[in-house]
Parts: structure tokens; sequence; C-alpha cells
């Protein structure tokens, strides 16, 4: 390679570099392509094309009285499950890290594990049944706590990385000047894996956002369905898809939580660069 | 410390073991005089339907009609009832789970819908109890049965009691393309005496260019249309039926599901249908739209193709892409032959097949009396005709028929010749796993296997789903 | 200039924030560990270990939710477990799915990821704002509209690849459906390795690249000898749960339904059909689901191994 004119290799690189991002944002966006057009076609079918332009389907949509309702109802339970599964698994991987609990790290296997059995069909008449026992069924909190306690391994898992990888020189200079464990872990720690919690509250909210089963076997009222439920309602009176809500739904749908990640990009970002604050 | 993790794995395993006494479904003890002179009485209504998306028609039904109805029916008598709806809206599948697991812990509505292929899971589950033991005499004697025919109360009956109020009943037929039969050269009121007859017009079609001959339901991804609009028609063309239920034993590779799977072959290996279509997970609604279009000859459907598939309405919450202007004049209809004249069941020449659902009542239901009286005011004269001039389709009552087909040629078709000939699908527990065995069949012979060898590999899987070859016939 | 460095000059810097062994430097102490971990572990013990295990011994009956086995299960014992596995279909089920994660997830996403991540830390905002906005509604639109979008992708006749490509009636899905569902799985997932690789690469000081640029390392070489190892732990828990995820994933099932004569049927396929479509035998599906989890498990100790061994 050193006998190629470094300015060439540049360039090449370059080059590179560009038909790669080309072929890769095609790529993602081929098949986006139906999502997009379809809402905007006056006769949305399943093909990706635009049949005559119209805004009807967007009319028809915000006039159909489950679109705002199921959407509050998935803030409130995907916002509430992130929340919480962000704040148990700080608190947690905290004290997995930094204190030695001996099995400590086959438990977290096991619990990762198990969790994959909880997040699958088999699973739901025992969740069904314990709900019932419990008296929980038909609410929205304990759906908020199902889908936590599916969630949290993963997520202490994730976050005991970012834990892992801070300078113990911190802590330390921290104690040395008197701090305790929780002021250490609120001012110091915390800040420091910001684009760990920010990972795993993006990737809880988007996992609750798109739940169907749990939300629809544990409710009962169709009040409380959050919209990745309501999505399978869009049959028209046939039973056939209708194309024209599913997908400016669709559309709809995916915007919380893009405005969300683009926000929380911008400020908790995953540019943060280390470094000891004030 | 080995202890902590081993503590919690144990406490964890003995909570599990006390409470997996649950897991046992509960036993019900049904008692028709519970409440019967309540004065207030609270109900609930559930079906798969929802306001604004799926089955809306049936969902406004319930919440226009059918609830401030029967309100002011109770009001008369001085009972205050409060009625709700609780919808859903889901595909099937998920509405029967759920479904399950209310009945299973005696949280289900009042009244719910269900289909009636799923009586012989419920039931035998204990789920839901005959009519007869939750309400008693009310329910036996209702003037209502007089209007639903033997067949259509078939339906909701399992082991001769009737479990629910039938809501509709559907049949099939062979849909063909009059402009296409026209250029193959054949008659715009074709009817086929035989299976021949099918082959020999597809034959004829396979010479037009770009058409795609004869589509009948095959393979896995089309899931129950398979052998309810392919398979079972065929079979009841030959003579028996797919359960035997005074020898309770399954037709297994006999010599008349061997023929079906045959005739399977004859069009997907010989070039009369499109093999690929069938392979496709989304093939059914392809076919839809290729039949739409006019590049199919002949398809085999139940009525909701007609009515939902290819009606004239193009609005989106009709039939939308699928929806063919011309229909009345370009798509002619058919009854399903015998294999041979008088070789169906029966003796009949003519057969079908025919689903539907129904209104069936929760055994935990804390108002029994009441209930029925919803339920019978559900299925009464004036609430069925109802449902059939909000979304028109096939009532279970013959009267609602008479009146409110006049206008639709084909239902009108299906309620006076259809009906007479059908059969319904075996009620029995084990009929949905029969049924994927009988799609891997016709998998296997679209797929390119000899009917033989697919007959055999459904014999075996036939044995496994219904516990062992005793109840499986083979000659 | 010249000769490329063949020592590794950055190391020594990178050895300082690589931990010691696990000390309790904030004087945590066991109890008040045990209250922070507490929450979460309360939480997962309920709503999580609880009805993992109970599910885990339905595997031990013949139970259902609707028919005869629904009212009174009978205790099968481990006869669920050899059904299962002197099913023709599980092993060939297991090899599939052996290689759709192998293909679409441990290689696919996590390089795709992890090559998007490396990317936006030098690309143009807005060009970081619109692949990231595609690759996470990708990941983001629920199961049911994915179908749609690659049945209007791949449909014969009418699909838009077959369109620009110029190939109308190329049945995709049925000609090469392991194809399909390995860069469908590509494109679906990938959004979660390029979260967490932005996150890990955004923990990488830039003073170390800036040591490693300025004593003359290429892109490649400040790659291999500051990036990875600095995010080393990174890859693995990234590289196991996208495994762990994808091993479960019955989302293929919705585009080729196992596959033509269940060429594309992966294991959680195979379950979602065989024992909870139709006649839900949930004894048969539950002693499906250990079996996963054994493969699983196997995995993971792999993985593990590999974590360990790499602590120098």
């Amino acid at each position: 390679m050193s006998g190629i004119d470094p300015v060439v290799r540049q360039t090449l690189s370059r080059i590179g570099v560009y038909v790669g991002v080309c072929v890769a944002t095609v790529f993602f966006a081929l098949p986006l392509l139906w999502l997009v057009l379809t809402p905007f076609s006056k006769h949305p079918s399943y093909r990706a094309t635009l049949n005559g332009v119209s805004l009807d389907n967007f009319d028809k949509l915000f006039h159909n009285p489950q679109l705002w309702r199921s959407l509050r109802n998935s803030i409130y339970l995907a916002g509430g499950t992130a929340i919480l599964v962000i704040v148990l698994a700080a608190l947690a991987s905290y004290a997995l890290s930094r204190v030695r609990i001996p099995g400590r790290d086959q438990l977290l296997y096991a619990l990762l594990l198990l969790s994959s059995i909880v997040t699958g069909t088999a699973a739901m008449v025992p969740i069904f049944l314990m709900l019932y026992q419990l008296n929980l069924l038909d609410k929205q909190f304990a759906v908020v706590l199902v889908l936590s306690g599916g969630l949290l391994p993963a997520a202490v898992f994730m976050l005991k990385d970012f834990v892992d990888s801070i300078p113990r020189s911190y802590e330390e200079s921290a104690r040395v000047f008197g701090a305790s464990p929780s002021q250490i872990l609120r001012h110091i720690v915390l800040p420091l894996i910001r684009p760990g919690m920010a990972t795993v509250g993006v990737w809880a909210l988007v996992q609750v956002w798109g739940n169907f089963l749990i939300p629809f076997i544990l409710l009962s009222d169709e009040k409380k369905y959050p919209a990745a439920v309501v999505m399978y309602t869009f049959y028209d009176t046939g039973g056939q898809p209708n194309f024209a809500l599913i997908s400016t739904f669709a559309l709809v749908y995916s915007v919380p939580v893009v405005v969300l990640y683009l926000i929380v990009n911008k400020r908790y970002g995953f540019s943060f660069q280390g470094g000891i604050k004030g | 410390m080995r202890p902590r993790v081993g503590a919690i794995v144990a406490c964890a395993t003995a909570a599990t073991l006390l409470l997996a006494g649950c897991v046992s479904g509960k036993k019900t003890k049904t008692d028709p005089t519970k409440n019967t002179s309540a004065k207030n009485v609270s109900l609930t209504i559930s079906a798969n339907d929802i306001v604004g998306g799926k089955n809306a028609a049936e969902a406004d039904w319930i919440t226009k009609d059918v609830i401030p109805g029967f309100v002011a029916m109770e009001k008369a008598k001085g009972v205050t009832a409060k009625v709700s709806f609780v919808g859903a809206g889901v595909d099937d599948e998920k509405y029967k789970t759920k479904l399950e697991l209310n009945l299973r812990t005696g949280k289900a509505s009042d009244v719910f819908a269900a289909d009636g292929i799923w009586l012989g899971e419920l039931a035998t589950a204990g789920y839901v109890k005959p009519l007869s033991q939750v309400v008693g005499n009310a329910a036996t004697s209702w003037d209502g049965w007089a209007q639903i025919s033997n067949t259509v109360q078939q339906n909701l009956t399992y082991q001769g009691q009737l479990y629910g109020v039938p809501n509709g009943t559907d049949g099939r037929v062979i849909y063909f393309n009059k402009k296409l039969f026209a250029q193959a050269g054949l008659p715009a009121d074709w009817q086929p005496k035989s299976w021949d007859d099918i082959l020999a017009a597809g034959q004829k079609l396979k010479k037009v260019s770009g058409v795609n001959p004869i589509q009948i339901d095959a393979g896995t991804p089309m899931g129950e249309a398979t052998t309810a609009q392919g398979f079972l028609p065929l079979l009841a063309g030959t003579g028996q039926p797919l359960f035997d239920a005074t020898s309770k034993k399954w037709q297994g590779a006999t010599p008349q599901v061997t023929a079906v799977l045959d005739f399977y072959r004859k069009i997907y290996q010989g070039g009369l249908g499109d093999p690929k279509l069938q392979q496709d997970q989304a093939g059914r609604d392809q076919s839809f739209a290729e039949f739409s279009k006019g590049k199919i000859g002949m398809l085999v459907e139940g009525d909701y193709f007609w009515r939902s598939i290819i009606c004239p309405d193009k609005s989106t919450t009709a039939c939308n892409t699928t929806a063919m202007p011309d229909r009345n004049t370009t798509v002619g209809y058919a009854l399903i032959p015998a294999e041979k004249p008088g070789s169906g069941v029966n003796g009949q020449d003519f057969v079908s097949v025919s689903g539907g659902t129904g209104w069936y009542l929760s055994p935990d239901t804390k108002y029994p009396q009441q209930a029925w009286e919803l339920l019978s005011y559900m299925g009464s004269l004036a609430a069925q005709t109802q449902l059939s001039k909000a979304q028109v389709r096939i009532s279970a009552r013959d009267d609602v028929n008479k009146t409110t087909l006049g206008n639709d040629p084909l239902l009108t078709f299906i309620a006076d010749k259809v009906l007479p000939i059908t059969v319904y699908r075996p009620s029995d527990e084990n009929y949905v796993a029969v049924s994927v065995a009988i799609q891997q069949a016709t998998a296997d012979v679209v797929a390119g296997k000899s009917p033989a060898s697919a007959a055999k590999t459904y014999q075996n899987s036939l044995e496994k789903a219904v516990g062992g070859s005793a109840h499986v016939q083979t000659g | 200039m010249a000769a490329p460095p063949t020592s590794r000059p950055v190391e020594a810097a990178a050895v300082v924030t690589r931990p010691r062994e696990d000390s309790d430097v904030a004087g945590l102490g066991r109890w008040r560990a045990g209250a922070f971990a507490a929450p979460a572990l309360v939480l997962v013990a309920i709503f999580l270990v609880f009805p993992a295990l109970w599910t885990l011994y339905l595997g031990l009956l013949d139970y259902s939710l609707g028919g005869t086995t629904a009212q009174s299960p009978q205790y099968v014992g481990l006869r669920n477990f050899s059904d299962a596995l002197s099913d023709p279909l599980f092993t060939k089920a297991l090899y599939l799915t052996l290689l759709y994660v192998g293909f679409s997830a441990v290689l696919g996403q996590n390089i795709l990821g992890f090559l998007l991540a490396w990317y936006f830390r030098t690309a143009p905002g807005w060009v970081r704002v619109i692949v990231n906005v595609l690759v996470l509604l990708a990941w983001i639109l629920p199961g049911s509209v994915v179908a749609f979008l690659w049945q209007a992708l791949l449909d014969r006749n009418n699909g838009t690849l077959n369109e620009i490509l110029h190939t109308t009636g190329t049945a995709w899905t049925i000609d090469h459906p392991m194809i399909v569902i390995i860069i469908f799985n590509i494109w679906r997932g990938t959004a979660f390795s390029m979260l967490l690789y932005s996150a890990a690469l955004s923990t990488v000081p830039s003073s170390h690249l800036e040591v490693a640029r300025l004593a003359g390392a290429r892109p490649w070489q400040q790659l291999r000898d500051v990036v990875l190892p600095t995010i080393r732990r990174h890859v693995l828990t990234n590289t196991l749960l996208i495994t762990l995820w994808t091993f479960n994933d019955f989302t293929p099932f919705l585009i080729t339904g196992g596959g033509p004569d269940n060429e594309s049927q992966t294991l959680p396929v195979f379950i979602y059909k065989t024992a909870l479509l139709g006649k839900q035998q949930l004894g048969y599906g539950s002693a499906f689901s250990l079996l996963l989890l054994v493969a699983n498990l196997i995995i993971a100790v792999i993985y593990i191994r590999f974590l360990r061994g790499s602590k120098r």
C-alpha cells in the first residue's frame, strides 16, 4: 500500500465511503418506499405506487376515534417502561459492577436467557394467569411492570459495560473528597454513562412501542390499547387489510419515536467524549 | 454467595409449583336460576369487531341497534339493563387466544362471538356449556330455531347439544370470468357436472394467453382457506365426510383423499394452475388481485369473495383495488360438482362447504336468563334484519334471508341452492391440527410430490394429531 | 511518512483505562449494593423469573389452551422433548437458524451497525440525520407493516425490486427464501447495533486517537489498536444480545411463512407454527422454548469463554 500516492489513496477511500453510504442509504430506503408513497395515494394497495395523489387518507385517519387515544396510550406505556428500566438498570448495574457478589455473572446470564422465554408467545398464559391472580388485569401500569421485567436483564447487561469502563480513579478522587456513594453515582457515574442510558432508553422505548402481544393479552378495554395493538385492527369491513389506514397510521406512529430519538441524540448524544466534569 | 442465588431459585420453584395448581381449568357449576328476578342487570358483549375497523358494520349494529333496543325492551319489563360492548378487531387467531384465556379465568363476556369450528376445542376444554345447561328451557324452546335449518344448527352443535345461536353462514361456489370464458369458447352459463368438466374447461382456458386457468386454494400459507375452500369441497364430492361422527374416525390415506390430491396434481403439475401462488406468503391476496384484473379463469371461494373482495365499490373501506365495477355482468358462479354425478355426500350431484360464526354464552355469566334474552334478541328477526341491512350477508335465519337478499343474485343463489347441499366442518377439538395436515398434503402435491406419498405423510400427521391410528380409517 | 508503525505506541495509553479487578471504590458495601440492585431484582423475580420458570414447567405437561388437555393436563415428563428432538424438521430448523443468526446478526448487523456508527463520527450532520432516520424506521415499524413493505418490494409481478431490476416474474421469496430473510433481518435490526456502537464509540477518548494519528497510524490501524480494544466488551455484549434476540425472532414468518416447503423455517418460526398456531399446544411450545434456551446457553458460554480469554 505504501507505493500509492497518499492523495490518490485518500480520494479513492473517500469515493469508496461515499459509494458505501449511498448503497446503504438505498438499501434502507427502498423497502420504505411503500410507507412513503401509499399514505398519499388515492387508491392504496399493496404495491408501492402513487395511484393519484391525495391527502384523503390522512383525513380519514385523523377522524378515526382510536388514533390519538392509542398514541397517548403508547406514550404512557413506552415512556413509563423506558424510565423505569433506565432508573432501575442504572442503580443495579452500578451496584453489580462495583461490588463483587459471587454468582453475579452467572445470574445475569441466566436472567438474560430467561428474558427470551418471557418475551415469547409460550409464556403468555403463565403471565396472564399470574396477573389474574394478582388482580392486575386490564391495568396499564401492570403492563409497564411486566414489560420492564422482561427488558431489565438486557438493560443491566448493556449499562454494566458502560459503568465498567469508567476509570475508577474518578470515584476514588471523589471518595477522598468525602462524597457518599449516592453522590458519586449521581454526579460522576450517571453523567459518564449518559450515552449508555440513552441507548437503553431508546431501545426500551422501541421495544414497548412495537409490542403487540403483552398489551393485547393483558388489557381488555379497547380504550387502553396502545398504537401497536390498534394497528392490527385496521382491516376493512371485509377483513382485508385497510392499506389506507395502515400505511398512514404507520407513518404517524413512527413520528414520535423518530423525533424523540433525534432529540435524545442531540442532547444526551452519542458524541460525548469522556473527561472529568467540574 | 451460592446460597443467595440458590435461595432465589428455590423460592421461585416452590412458588411456581404452588401456583401450578392454577394451570388446570376451573370447574364451573352452572345455575340457570341465578339472579332471574334481578332488577339491575349488567351484561357485556364481545366480538372480533371494532368500530371504525374490522367488521365495523357489525360493531355498529351492536352498539347502535342491539344495545339500545335490548335496553328499551328490558325497561318495558321494569328491568334496568346496562350493556356494554367489548371490541377487538384483530385477526381471528389472536382473538381466539384472548377469548380462551378469558374463558379459563371466568372473565369472558356474557355474550361472545366465536367461529363454529372453535366449538370442539371450547367445549372439550369446559369453556362453554350446552345452552340447555346454562339457561334451561327458555333456550331449547325458542321460536327462532324454527327459522334456522338443521344443517346450520349443526355448526354450533357439539355431541348433539346446542351451544349458541348461529349468526350467519356462507357457502362456496366456483366463480368464473365470463369474458375469459367467451374467449376460450366456453358458455356464459357454465355449470360443470364433474371434476372432468372443470379440467376440460381449464384446458380450454390454457390456450388463452396470459390466463391462469384454475385457482383452487392449496398449500400452507393460505391456512384454513386451503382446507375450507379447496380440499373439503373436493372431498365432499367423493362421497365421504372428513370425520365420521358415528364411527368417530377421520379419513386417512383413503382412496377418496388420494383422489382429491390427484385432482390437485392434475391442476398444479399439469399447467392448469399457478404453483407459486400457493407457496407465496401473500398468495391468497395475490390470487384475489389477479382475478379482479381478469387474469384467472376460475376461482373457488365463498360468498365473502363476492361481497368483500370484488364488489363494485372502489372506496378504500370496501373493495378498493380489487373492486370489479362490472362484477354482476362479468363474473359468473356455478355449483361445485361432485367427482362424478351422484358421487357426492348423501348421493348429491353438487356439494359445498359452509362455516359461520355464532353467539355463545359464558357459563360464568351472573345473569343466565337475561343473557339468554340478549342472545335471543340478537338472533331475532328484527335484529338480524337490521344487521343484514347494514351489511348484506347470509343470515342463519331463513326468514331474514328471504327479505334481505332479494337484490343480490349470488347471495340468493347461495341461500336457495347451496345451503341445502352444504356440509359443515367437524367441530372436533382436533380439527385444526387435521386441517394443518391437509394443508401440508396439498403443499406437497403443489411442490411436485406424488399424491400417494403426500397421502402417506398426511396419514402420519393425522394419526399424531388425533391420538393414534385407531381413530383413522384407511380403506 | 514512510514506514508504518510496527509497534503499538498507543496500547500503553489504552491500558490505563482498563479497570483492575472489581473493587468497591465508592465504598458501597454489600448492603447498599444490595439496596441499589434490589428494586431491579425484585421486579425481575416477580415478572420475569416466575413466569419463565412456570413456562418451563409447562414443558413437562401436555398443556394446551383449548381442548381436553386444557381442562386436565397430564404430566408427560420428557415426552414433549423427545417428540421435539425426534422431529426431522427440528434439526433442519436448527441448522437454518444457525445460518440465519450467523449471517444476518453476527456478521450482517454487527458489521454494518459498526461501520455506520464509525462513519457517523465524521459525517456531515444532515447525512447523519437522514441515514439515522431510515435505519431507525426499519427497526421501529411494527411487524405487520414491515410485512407489507417487503411484500410491495418483492412481489412477483408488481414488486418494486422486480421493476427496478427489470426481472418481472421472479419470485424472490419462493426461489431464494433464506437469502431474503437474511437480508431482511440485516435491514430490520441494524439500528440496534448502530445505536450501541455509537454510544460505545463515544467512550473512546479522542486523545488516544489523536496520539495514534500523530504517530502515523492509518484509520484501520487506529481502529485495530485503539478503538477495538477499548470497546471490546461492548462488541461482545452487542454480539451476544443480537445473537440471542435473532435466535428467538420469528419475524421471518411474516415474509416467507417458513418458506416454500419449510426451506426457510428457522426454529422460532417452527415453534410458532407447530406449537402456537391453531390448537395451541403450549406444553409442546414450552419444551421447544427450553431447547432453544439450551442452544442459546451454549452460545452464551462460548462468548463468555471468549470474553474471559481476552482479559490479558
